[in-house]
């Protein structure tokens, strides 16, 4: 559990960090993920008082965004590339293979919290797909092997 | 010895990391002084990890590097099995005419004394010359259109918001780039940074924008850590500062931010959702101040436009299309990569001439022009010149220059229906014929894919609506992926009712 005294000391140096930059909602949410891995609902309030706007409106901007967690990740976290010039390369295939190596569907989290498989849209890797990142890693002509054991390291 | 070998993304997704630690500990073992410059890509991605080395003055390339490659090249370099001979010799090297890339790859992306020993900053300091009427003349004169897609004059945005009244002003480099085939952005933000911040410190002194901001999408890391540093360093020697200064912002994975008044938003701390236009971004847009939303290659092709005139950009190119064009060349690909070259090329050489076709040695079958919102080609209409104009005349579009290519294997139905889907989820909602109509669009191809003939005029109903009456061009151009599969591809919706029969 999170010590919530510890939780607000951390956000306001965050906010802190942040003052007077314009329109500082993106970069402030980016660094909580940072700290925490994930957006902690106690953190929403807090930022909202902070910067004069509703928690509803805090709430809407973060979840609007795929990138932004509600909850944390699994210890390592694979996004596979879905988008066109992957599938040209075999995307699906790839995707159906890993799926069925690690047993997890899209956004889910294996039960011991080792991995998180997630679909991502382009990362610029379009001339030597298909493409995937481990944990902010890249990875180019992926195969199926070697993201499993990537992932499993 | 000196060796270059990149930090791009793509170098680095195939290896160029661990190349890179085991050329630095090879040179111990052996006592070499190693000078390891980290550069960005010549744009050759079928040779990443390409290592080049310098003999005599000149650069050698070896490519595609692999670890059992790394101790040949503290060997005869002439024997080593990966030797390509001089990079700038090689044949998709020479045919190119490089000006907004003449630098990417060439130097160390970092080092603002390479980047002025390599023409760096001569736009810059002509511009400083010059008035802002004479700056926005310039631009305009020049051709140069919106790099990202939509092919507005440049030179008349600058223009407008040169004009508007306001205290302060804003550039904004949109680097939102999200479309699938399209890397110039990133290669460039990688590999010539100082070439972006150049091009905006040019349109803020144009427009007398004071502040700057460039959007990087989230899933472009090194881009972000190079521009990030370049900006550092830009304002350590001066260049930016309190006259005109700028800061590197980071998306959080939308899609549609990539469109400029839902990018705005997300700068200014929202839910990154479409504005209606009018008001224009020139007039109200960041903020409600008067900014300029550019692309990435629009404002790093602005320092070469300064430096070399606005008549010598403009001696490229085809019909209104004027100046060079980076074309990235993806899917799959024999010869992937970026291109850089005057517009009027037609499909077909870009294709079978220059990418040599794909990398699985099948025919092709189509191919997509413009990222996720552009119509697949089929080899029909391979004769199309590359250009604005030429390729809306065949209801397609050239977007941000991305091609990728797809072999027989392709089925387009499937191909058409993931255009739907793409939209359903990174739709931000704000209109219905793009959030409602891409959810509807995936049910009529799922009808049409178990053989429902009926279903195929709905889908063409429920295109026409997408396209006229979706607020920006992620609904609005959905429908070009879909019924250019269609109408290209009849073979691929028909075998579907056979199958049902």
């Amino acid at each position: 559990m999170l010590d919530s005294i510890d939780l607000e000391t951390r956000i306001r140096e965050i906010l802190d960090a942040h003052r007077g930059q314009e329109g500082s909602l993106l970069p402030i949410l980016h660094d909580v993920q940072e700290a925490y891995g994930y957006v902690p609902e106690a953190a929403l309030p807090i930022i909202a008082a902070d910067l004069q706007i509703t928690k509803a409106e805090a709430h809407g901007v973060m979840t609007f965004y795929h990138d932004f967690r509600e909850k944390p990740a699994g210890r390592k976290v694979l996004k596979l590339c879905r988008a066109e010039s992957c599938k040209s390369m075999g995307a699906d295939a790839l995707a159906a293979e890993v799926q069925a190596k690690l047993g997890l569907d899209w956004h889910e989290t294996s039960a011991d919290g080792a991995v998180t498989l997630e679909p991502i849209f382009c990362l610029g890797l379009c001339a030597c797909g298909p493409a995937a990142m481990v944990d902010g890693k890249l990875v180019g002509r992926a195969t199926a092997e070697a993201l499993v054991a990537k992932v499993k390291a | 010895m000196k060796i270059w070998l990149p930090l791009d993304s793509a170098a680095v997704a195939l290896g160029a990391d661990e190349i890179a630690t085991a050329l630095v500990a090879e040179a111990a073992r052996r006592g070499v002084t190693l000078d390891l410059v980290r550069n960005g890509s010549r744009g050759m991605i079928w040779l990443e990890p390409l290592a080049e080395v310098e003999v005599n003055g000149v650069r050698h390339g070896f490519g595609a590097m692999t670890l059992d490659d790394v101790a040949g090249l503290f060997g005869d370099l002439a024997a080593h099995p990966k030797a390509l001979g001089p990079v700038d010799e090689l044949p998709w090297m020479k045919a190119q005419t490089r000006l907004t890339f003449a630098r990417c790859g060439v130097i160390d992306p970092l080092s603002i004394a390479d980047y002025r020993a390599h023409g760096g900053f001569e736009g810059l300091e002509r511009a400083k010359t010059m008035s802002k009427p004479e700056l926005v003349a310039e631009v305009t004169d020049s051709g140069l259109r919106g790099r990202g897609g939509a092919g507005f004059p440049t030179g008349i945005k600058w223009k407008t918001v040169s004009e508007a009244p306001g205290e302060k002003k804003y550039i904004v480099c949109n680097a939102d780039e999200g479309d699938s085939a399209t890397f110039a952005d990133r290669m460039i933000m990688e590999g010539d940074p100082f070439v972006l911040i150049e091009g905006m410190a040019i349109a803020g002194l144009a427009c007398g924008a004071t502040q700057g901001y460039v959007y990087i999408r989230s899933e472009y890391p090194i881009a972000i850590k190079v521009m990030r540093k370049a900006v550092e360093i830009a304002r350590s020697v001066g260049v930016l500062g309190s006259q005109f200064d700028m800061e590197i912002r980071v998306g959080a994975g939308a899609y549609v931010c990539g469109e400029e008044t839902s990018l705005l938003n997300s700068l200014e701390g929202k839910r990154g959702v479409v504005r209606a236009k009018p008001p224009l971004p020139a007039l109200q847009g960041f903020m409600g101040r008067p900014t300029v939303v550019n692309n990435v290659i629009s404002l790093a092709s602005v320092p070469v436009i300064l430096a070399k005139g606005a008549a010598f950009y403009k001696g490229f190119g085809l019909g209104r299309s004027r100046g060079t064009i980076p074309l990235q060349i993806a899917g799959n690909v024999k010869h992937g990569g970026l291109y850089e070259i005057a517009f009027g090329l037609t499909l077909g050489e870009i294709v079978d001439g220059i990418a040599g076709g794909t990398a699985s040695g099948r025919p092709v079958k189509a191919v997509q022009v413009g990222g996720p919102l552009g119509a697949y080609f089929p080899r029909a209409l391979f004769d199309t010149p590359f250009g604005y104009e030429e390729f809306a005349g065949k209801d397609g579009l050239i977007g941000h220059a991305g091609l990728t290519i797809f072999d027989d294997t392709a089925d387009m139905l499937g191909m058409a229906r993931f255009a739907m889907e793409f939209c359903a989820i990174e739709s931000c909602g704000k209109c219905t014929p793009c959030r409602i109509g891409s959810t509807r669009g995936v049910e009529t191809l799922d009808r049409l894919a178990q053989g429902d003939a009926s279903a195929m005029p709905v889908l063409t109903d429920l295109c026409n609506t997408m396209k006229l009456g979706s607020l920006c061009a992620l609904g609005g151009f959905t429908p070009y992926p879909v019924m250019s599969a269609v109408t290209h591809f009849p073979d691929d919706f028909a075998r579907a009712k056979e199958a049902a029969e």
